[in-house]
């Protein structure tokens, strides 16, 4: 049972792109120290919530709380020391030298030439095991090469809360499970981390708790094996499971 | 992350602009004991060489490092902002706005009128192009701003044919036609000290935006979670447009409309900073005052019957500069 203190939380948050409405009274909080798992189907308000949550985008209604602080009230600068924001889709890179690149998410803390920048980008580096090719540019990389980069330049933040939408959505099963293990190592050691992911069985294996959603409601959020039930998983998702290991895997269509 | 390389190439392109501002004050049509010059118009004395060097030469470099080194920042900055390779200082309509206004000054006569006239009218064209762009773009972000600065771009281009289409004397057409093709023949100190506010102010506002920049590489969103504001009124995308468009504007309002720099300067140098847009910004104001200088020395020196327009020049070394980079693209496949 995690007793650390909420570092992270959204109030009533409500969102509407003109007359479609993405995120429906949505409350929900993240504590230090672990793995919360955002799942749903698409379009269900996941990576709405990421942003909201990150302070990029300003709730219609609610509030969204950094370590007891309204974040609307802050400098984009005080959020940026906290919070490193991993969006789903990449920007088309310049042919960039991937340490400068991963350099990028030392930017909030001044020049990037002290000691520890330096520490923090080899350590960002060394933890999604793209040491060995940060001289290659980051355009002469395979997708998930680049993934695991960008990853990299989030982490070299070394903020407290970590927000990825869909960080191993490109990886292979090695990778995936080596992103996902970092994430947990990272939670062990006090930072907050959300994660949206679409695989169920590395959700219910590597998350503290998740949050499912559904039309931009959070239908359930606890324990991945009190969230991810049959019943719930054929509901939201409109498929049956099977399970190995107790790990979800999707199986047919209801 | 290390900054070795940059030190070299910043060394290396001072020396060169050096070099040739130094060329363009020694070297002229008329040989003079350049030190005695020198001396005399430190002195303040009325000599021929002091005149020469103090108001012909002296202002004429100026003019390039200043005009050319700003074309080439605004190129940078312009690029990175929109990560648009082919962004150019021409597509925010400043500089057909500042185009216009100077057209309108010839065309209403106003030009012979008083000397300033012709650069004060540059310049209300060039900020009532800023105000137009600001207004038109508002908060919608690299889109909008691409749209508003095309439209913007055309409405003055065609408001500039119309004068030209509809202007009495055929001599205001020449003088028209002439002063459009760029040219830093025959202006002075006074032209010096008139774009030289908005030059400065505009090159720091766009110097400034080194970090924004950097963190735009990986996108807006990200950008915003590094702890930068782009929209608003004080945003990033504001300071960026303003800056620019001073720089620009002062720019064309004084020497008129100098193409290709700003397109070409960034490219050549992108490869030698990392591809780093905030390490770009530098070299590129050197980058550009060497390239005007040097088109400008050219000017001066290659015997034609009536000197070369340093505008056509730099688009005539500014295209082969821009083929041999397509060619080198082409050799590395990417």
């Amino acid at each position: 049972m995690n007793t650390c203190p909420e570092i992270l939380r959204v109030d009533h948050a409500t969102l509407s792109y003109g007359k479609t409405v993405v995120l429906r009274d949505v409350s929900l909080s993240v504590r230090a120290g672990e793995v919360l798992g955002l799942i749903g189907p698409n379009g269900a308000g996941k990576s709405s919530l990421l942003r909201v949550l990150a302070g990029l985008q300003t709730p219609d209604e609610g509030s969204v709380q950094m370590e007891g602080v309204n974040l609307a009230d802050k400098a984009a600068l005080w959020r940026a020391h906290r919070i490193a924001f991993l969006p789903q889709e990449a920007e088309t890179l310049p042919p960039m030298a991937v340490r400068e690149l991963v350099s990028l998410g030392r930017i909030p803390f001044g020049k990037g030439q002290s000691d520890e920048d330096r520490l923090a980008v080899e350590e960002a580096l060394q933890q999604t095991r793209t040491l060995e090719f940060a001289h290659r540019a980051v355009t002469a990389l395979s997708g998930g090469e680049r993934a695991r980069v960008l990853l990299s330049r989030a982490l070299a933040v070394r903020a407290p809360v970590l927000l990825a939408d869909e960080p191993i959505a490109a990886l292979d099963p090695a990778h995936a499970l080596s992103v996902m293990n970092l994430f947990r190592d990272l939670s062990r050691k006090g930072a907050a981390i959300v994660v949206v992911l679409h695989d169920l069985a590395l959700a219910s294996r590597f998350c503290d708790r998740v949050a499912l959603l559904k039309d931009g409601v959070p239908v359930s959020v606890g324990l991945p094996a009190d969230v991810l039930t049959d019943d719930m998983v054929s509901h939201v998702y409109g498929v049956t499971v099977q399970r190995v290991c107790n790990a979800v895997i999707p199986w047919n269509l209801v | 992350m290390t900054r070795h390389p940059d030190r070299i190439l910043l060394i290396t392109l001072t020396t060169v602009l050096l070099l040739l501002f130094g060329l363009a004050l020694v070297r002229g049509e008329t040989m003079l004991p350049f030190l005695p010059a020198l001396e005399d118009m430190l002195a303040g004395r009325d000599t021929v060489g002091a005149v020469i060097l103090g108001q012909l030469r002296l202002p004429r470099a100026l003019l390039a490092v200043m005009i050319g080194g700003s074309l080439g920042l605004s190129g940078a900055v312009l690029q990175g902002y929109l990560r648009n390779p082919l962004a150019d200082p021409g597509l925010l309509g400043v500089s057909s706005g500042a185009a216009l206004g100077a057209v309108l000054v010839f065309y209403t006569g106003l030009a012979g009128a008083f000397s300033f006239a012709l650069p004060l009218g540059g310049l209300a064209g060039a900020l009532l192009a800023v105000g137009l762009l600001l207004g038109l773009a508002g908060q919608g972000g690299v889109v909008s701003l691409l749209l508003a600065g095309t439209a913007l771009t055309s409405f003055f281009a065609a408001m500039t044919a119309l004068t030209l289409n509809l202007v009495p004397s055929p001599y205001a057409s020449f003088e028209i036609m002439h002063w459009l093709m760029g040219s830093l023949a025959d202006r002075t100190m006074l032209q010096v000290w008139l774009c030289l506010p908005g030059i400065l102010l505009g090159s720091l506002l766009m110097a400034m935006s080194g970090p924004v920049l950097d963190a735009l590489t990986l996108g807006d969103e990200v950008a915003e979670s590094l702890g930068f504001t782009l929209k608003g009124v004080w945003g990033a995308q504001n300071r960026i447009v303003l800056g620019s468009a001073l720089a620009i504007g002062s720019g064309v309002a004084v020497a008129g409309a100098i193409g290709f720099i700003g397109l070409v300067v960034p490219h050549l140098l992108r490869p030698l900073t990392g591809h780093r847009p905030g390490r770009l910004l530098l070299p590129s104001f050197l980058g550009g005052a060497i390239l005007l200088l040097v088109a400008d020395i050219c000017a001066r020196f290659i015997p034609t019957h009536t000197e070369l327009h340093v505008g056509v020049l730099t688009a005539l070394t500014g295209a082969p500069l821009f083929f041999w980079r397509v060619s080198v693209l082409r050799r590395n496949g990417s």
